[in-house]
């Protein structure tokens, strides 16, 4: 919560955008779920590239 | 036999250069000449510009390289070419005056069948007063993360500001563009957000401002006029995910910036509605705008053609549209795809060498008239992509007679997978993997957004900080051609 309480300040841009709370915070270096996450992006970036080259 | 000449050894051209020796073998010539002496993974400068990295993590040297894969190898840069020969002689050639220590500054004339210009960008530090020294150089009140000693030069500064604080001191960062007219918003996307990083495994975060300045017009724009991803259902904007994380990590913004001098310990810039304004700082990184290095052409008369052949920004024309026309009119199809010089067939550009045929953000110019809006980015995924197909359309020409280029590969055709690092780590590193599709906006295939949501996507975490350092290492292993390198696409 330390971000939203201290770096948003109300009608100043930093009050219009939106701000992980800690548990999006927690997922976001939380070994098992990157682990997951490793792999979607990468199968994700392959189509990507599988596309790119023609 | 035929010899093609390959001027650059950065992501397009070494790529170009390595697969055209190994599809042309040994009955036909490929000649490498480039001013370094060694080969630098560029995304990975950023680390080193944090002290995460040495130099040596990020370099390897050029000539056992080419001299394992037959590459004919000039350290040496390339000065002028001559499409069309000289008097006496018909082939055409390039001027190239040598780097190598033991020939420093002689020159020679190097003829070709096929010339692939990768020359990539100059570093235009003097186009901002302040930011170069004037000679072309880095100038003493900011530092670069543009090459890699430059960014061990920033690592160094970095931590003298860290040991400041430490003591007490409070030290104000600013990290962004230098120029209304830069690209490469990414790199110092990625700048500021790792100094953060640091900064907090330092223990000195709140003795620091960190403060972004570049030239979008909005946060996310990254020189591709943003894109959209799909998120909880919605196509939501770049904009939103760029300034969530600045306000999350506490750093402030100012865009819409033409930084106009840089001066010691200040900077002052130029806004799009007019204004202006100056900061103070007591470390700042800020990317120089680009232009082409300066090539010259000369035709068999040795009249300068440097006109024709270049666009005014020093990039070689290519295969684009480069009718001038306003935004609303521009088009996907306005952009090259076999990078051949509309002039001279047997010669090509890839990478950032070629000239593209306008922006992909939205032009802008202030009350004042100074242009304030990012050119357009070739990172290494596109240029990688480009230099491939280049040398496939070459080889085409040699081997089968093929009397057009028979490869394509439009920006506006391709996707680029970008990770753009928040910090190193391999347990509380962040990056932001993305993909892009197109890289250039189709809004005629596209309407809307300008490109497909199935195939642009991106998130944050610490997998998309091991894709990052995996890509270090396995770009690395490709560019020194080690046992399966062609497997590893572009």
């Amino acid at each position: 919560m330390e971000a939203i309480e201290k770096n948003i300040k109300p009608y100043e841009p930093s009050y219009n955008t939106m701000v992980p709370t800690p548990i999006v915070q927690f997922f976001r270096t939380c070994i098992l779920w990157q682990i997951v996450r490793f792999i979607v992006i990468n199968l994700k970036m392959i189509r990507v590239v599988q596309k790119s080259h023609h | 036999m035929a010899r093609v000449v390959v001027l650059g050894a950065g992501v397009s051209g070494h790529t170009a250069a390595t697969f055209l020796k190994k599809w042309l073998g040994n009955d036909h010539e490929v000649v490498v000449v480039t001013p370094n002496s060694k080969w630098n993974w560029i995304p990975s400068n950023i680390w080193v510009g944090v002290g995460q990295m040495t130099v040596e993590d990020v370099v390897f040297e050029l000539a056992p390289v080419y001299k394992k894969a037959g590459i004919d190898y000039r350290q040496a840069k390339a000065v002028s070419i001559h499409p069309e020969g000289k008097e006496g002689s018909d082939k055409p050639f390039v001027t190239i005056e040598y780097t190598d220590p033991s020939k420093q500054g002689e020159t020679e004339e190097i003829e070709y069948d096929y010339l692939i210009n990768a020359t990539g960008p100059k570093l235009n530090f003097d186009a901002t007063p302040g930011l170069g020294n004037g000679k072309g150089q880095i100038g003493d009140y900011t530092v670069s993360v543009c090459t890699a000693q430059h960014a061990a030069h920033a690592a160094n500064e970095l931590s003298m500001a860290i040991e400041r604080m430490k003591k007490g001191e409070k030290q104000k960062f600013i990290i962004g563009t230098g120029h209304g007219m830069c690209t490469c918003q990414g790199a110092a996307f990625e700048y500021i957000f790792n100094i953060d990083h640091e900064l907090r495994k330092a223990g000195v975060r709140d003795k620091a401002e960190l403060l972004w300045i570049s030239n979008e017009s909005f946060l996310g724009d990254f020189g591709i006029g943003g894109l959209h991803l799909k998120r909880g259902g919605y196509a939501a904007s770049s904009r939103l995910f760029a300034e969530s994380l600045y306000v999350e990590k506490g750093v402030n913004w100012i865009i819409g910036a033409h930084v106009s001098g840089v001066d010691k310990g200040k900077i002052e810039y130029e806004l799009l509605d007019g204004t202006k304004g100056e900061e103070n700082f007591d470390f700042a990184m800020l990317i120089p705008p680009f232009s082409g290095v300066g090539l010259k052409a000369y035709n068999k008369a040795g009249e300068d053609i440097t006109s024709t052949v270049f666009a005014p920004n020093g990039f070689m024309k290519v295969d684009a549209d480069y009718t001038p026309k306003p935004y609303e009119e521009w088009k996907a199809s306005d952009w090259p795809r076999t990078y051949q010089n509309p002039t001279y067939k047997n010669m090509f550009a890839v990478g950032i060498a070629f000239a593209p045929p306008h922006l992909i953000s939205k032009p802008m110019k202030s009350p004042n008239g100074t242009p304030i809006n990012p050119t357009p980015p070739r990172t290494g995924m596109p240029s990688g992509i480009i230099g491939k197909t280049v040398a496939m359309s070459i080889r085409d020409m040699i081997l089968n007679g093929a009397t057009e280029p028979t490869h394509t590969a439009s920006m506006a055709e391709m996707g680029a997978a970008c990770v753009a690092s928040a910090g190193k780590g391999l347990t509380d590193g962040l990056a932001a993997a993305l993909t892009v599709y197109p890289v250039v906006q189709d809004f005629e295939k596209y309407p809307g957004i300008g490109r497909d949501l199935d195939y642009t996507f991106g998130e944050i975490g610490l997998a998309g900080h091991w894709i990052k350092h995996i890509l270090h290492h396995m770009f690395i292993y490709k560019a020194k051609l080690k046992p399966g390198w062609t497997l590893i696409p572009e």
